[in-house]
Formats: C-alpha cells, structure tokens, sequence
C-alpha cells in the first residue's frame, strides 16, 4: 500500500471512532438552517428567496467548525512530526488528508442540503442546483481552511483566528454557491456559475496544498 | 555517511548553540548529553530537517539534507512526543507508522514485533487505555522492524521498565553492528558497544 493510501486509512479509521465529532458538525448544520424558517416567519415568498443563502452560509460555518480537527491532533501527539518525515510529498499528504477530511465533514452536509432545503419551499430544479454547487464548493472550503487550520496550530484561541483568516476566503465560493441557486430559479440557468465553482475548485485544488505544506514546516519548526 | 558541520541554532533572540560538528560513520554511535534545555532535542530535529540551521550543513552522503531525495527514507526519528494515535489499536498505529515511513509490514511482523516489546495480548486494545511505558513500547517497536540506516531517538528510555531498556540497549548494539548509525539523547547511565562512539556535550 503507498504511503498516501495508509494515510487515508489512517484518517477514515479514526473519523468512524470519533463518529461524535462528524454527528455534531452535521447536526450544527441542521439545527442552524432550521431556526431561520422559525425565526422569519412562513412567508413562502421571503423563504424561497433566502433558501440558498441561508444553506450556503449555514453550510461556511459548519465547515468552519471541522476545521480544528483537521490538524490540531496529529500536531498534539506528534503524527503530525512523522509525516513532515515521510518520503511522500508533504503537499500531496495535504491533499490526502483535505480529501478525508471532505468526506467525513462535508460530503454529509451536501447529501443533507436537498432535505433541508425543502424547508424553504425550494423547487426541484433548486434543489438539484444547491447540491451541485455545494458538490463543487464544499472541497474549496476543506482546502481554503486547511492554510488557516495550519497557519494557526498551536496558538491559543486558534479557533475565532480561524475564522477570522478564512471566512473573508469564502465569500468568492459563497457568492458563486447562492448565486447559482437564484439563477436557476429565475431562469438564467446555473452553467455560469457552477463553471466558476468548478475553476475555483481547480484553483484550489492546485495552490492550496503548496501553501499548507509550507505553513505546517513553519509551525513545527 | 553522516556529516554535521558548523550548526547553528537560535529559538527567538537567543544563540541556542554554534559551531557543532561530527561526522558519523556506518556502525558509528553518536550520543548527545547535556542538561534540560540545552538545546539537545533541538539539534535532534535539525539534524531530521525540522528545524532549519541558521548557519551551516547537514548532509547525507555528501548530499544536503534540504536535496537530498532519499535522506528521509534512510531516517527513522522518534521524538518526545509517541506520535501514536489514542483511538487506534497498538497494531493499526505500528503498521500505518511503518507503512508512512515508506515501508509496508504484515499483520503477523506486526503482532511479532508487538509480542517482543513486552506488549503481546495487548495488540488489539486501543491505545488509550494502555499504561505510558506501555505507550512508548508500541512506538518503539518500529525500531524492530525498521530497515533504515539512521536513528535519531530522542529520549527514548523515557518511562521504560528495566527489561525494555535491556531490550533496547540490545536494538541499538544490533543496529550498529549491522553498519546502522545512531544518534541519541538519555539521561539514564546507558552503556552501549559500538565500533566507534562519539560525544557532544551542551552545557547550560
């Protein structure tokens, strides 16, 4: 087995014995989009407009939540030390981890989105929208996090400077993410939107595990 | 071959250490001494490419480390901290250990090389509720079926019973007699044969 595949084992091995922290992210998420329709009142009109920000932005700080797990426990116990040590590329052990860490944090919110979203009288067509684009968007968020998650490891009350580093980061995901939804709905169709998702999840894909390779040699120095 | 030259080190505004050198050859013993915070465990991780030197070189085959392709293949570091994970079993964390180290093992070396360190019948259970000796045990067992050239242990006699260290001292003459080289910090009276044995000595 190559090293990157142990690591991926390694990191689906420990999501199913931590299985509380995966629930509590998805049900932070639940919980959240579930008091706006509460909150606001049932005007069917003012809901189906606010669905999709609400579930994308809603969808940010879920994600946010994750991001502490991401390496604050492997830095604690030293796992983190061994595999700046591994002969595999550190920006390829990134992106092995970021890819876990989407399937055991994000991969639940996207297939829970279309129920959630019925909430908000969405459509169909809505629907099918919302879960592609936070299909598309969500892994951007993994990775966009995964330089705040180790820019600040090993700084006290480094959860709020998380937040405070990577959220400006997602407004360009979260723009595209709810655009694309309303689009739809009005009749533009979502093409455009979904192809800029698409691209900053390319971007992403090919920038930000270089960067979280060189912040982790940083804060392990 | 092994080679330190001129090393550097500084944590903020102070000099740690300067002007630390050797040369360690195949079978050679290189063991470092000096009080707490000395600056042992940081020329440990300078010398695994962890810590860049503010001045001089590290090489491996007369290769920099920074260049060097095949330098963390021939490396197995064991710092202070297990780097083992609590909710893994004694065997899931030896064989994803070796198989990031770049070495694969099978679940039968595994559970042998657990059964030798003093931890058999313990294999499956999870780390967590093991003992700290105990925990330091399935981190070391990695030295039994590593095939590297180099080890650089940092403390690693740390919370050991008797018989581990018996064990150990005897791992590492193995290793040097096989050509291995080893690098390591203890404050235990450990008396290790080796062909050639080296000091470096910090002083507070």
């Amino acid at each position: 087995m190559s090293m990157l595949a142990w690591i991926m084992k390694r990191d689906l091995l420990l999501a199913i014995r931590r299985k509380s922290d995966v629930l509590t992210t998805l049900f932070f998420f639940v919980i959240m989009v579930s008091l706006f329709p509460l909150g606001v009142g049932p005007e069917p009109q003012l809901l189906k407009a606010m669905g999709p920000g609400v579930l994308w932005v809603a969808a940010l700080l879920a994600s946010m939540l994750s991001l502490g797990r991401l390496f604050a426990a492997d830095y604690a116990d030293g796992t983190l030390e061994q595999m700046l040590l591994c002969p595999e590329s550190l920006a390829l052990i990134v992106l092995a981890k970021a890819a876990i860490h989407w399937l055991a944090s994000e991969l639940p919110l996207v297939l829970m989105a279309p129920l959630l979203g019925l909430q908000f009288g969405l459509s169909g067509d809505a629907l099918w929208v919302l879960t592609l684009s936070l299909l598309l968007g969500t892994p951007v968020l993994s990775l966009v996090g995964a330089i705040g998650a180790s820019l600040t490891l090993g700084l006290r009350g480094g959860g709020v400077l998380v937040s405070l580093l990577v959220l400006p980061l997602y407004i360009p995901v979260l723009i595209f993410g709810a655009g694309a939804v309303d689009a739809s709905t009005s009749g533009l169709g979502a093409e455009g939107h979904l192809s800029i998702l698409g691209a900053l999840l390319v971007l992403a894909l090919l920038a930000t595990p270089k960067a979280v390779a060189a912040a982790l040699r940083i804060s392990l120095e | 071959m092994f080679e330190a030259t001129r090393l550097e080190c500084m944590r903020g505004d102070s000099r740690l250490f300067s002007e630390v050198g050797f040369l360690l050859e195949p079978g050679g013993l290189l063991h470092v001494r000096g009080p707490n915070g000395s600056g042992k465990s940081s020329l440990l991780r300078m010398l695994c490419g962890l810590i860049l030197p503010e001045a001089g070189e590290i090489r491996w085959n007369g290769v920099n480390i920074r260049h060097s392709h095949d330098y963390n293949r021939a490396l197995t570091y064991l710092g202070h901290l297990n780097g083992i994970k609590e909710e893994l079993s004694g065997l899931e964390n030896l064989r994803i250990n070796c198989g990031l180290a770049g070495f694969d093992i099978s679940e039968e070396t595994a559970i042998d090389a657990l059964e030798r360190i003093g931890l058999d019948g313990r294999e499956h259970l999870p780390v967590n509720v093991l003992s700290q000796g105990q925990r330091r045990r399935v981190m070391l067992a990695r030295l039994l079926v590593a095939r590297t050239p180099l080890w650089i242990l940092d403390e690693p006699l740390v919370a050991l019973d008797a018989d581990a260290i018996g064990l150990m001292r005897s791992l590492f003459e193995l290793h040097l007699e096989n050509g291995g080289m080893l690098i390591l910090t203890t404050h235990q009276e450990l008396e290790i044969a080796a062909g050639v044995a080296q000091e470096i000595r910090f002083f507070s």
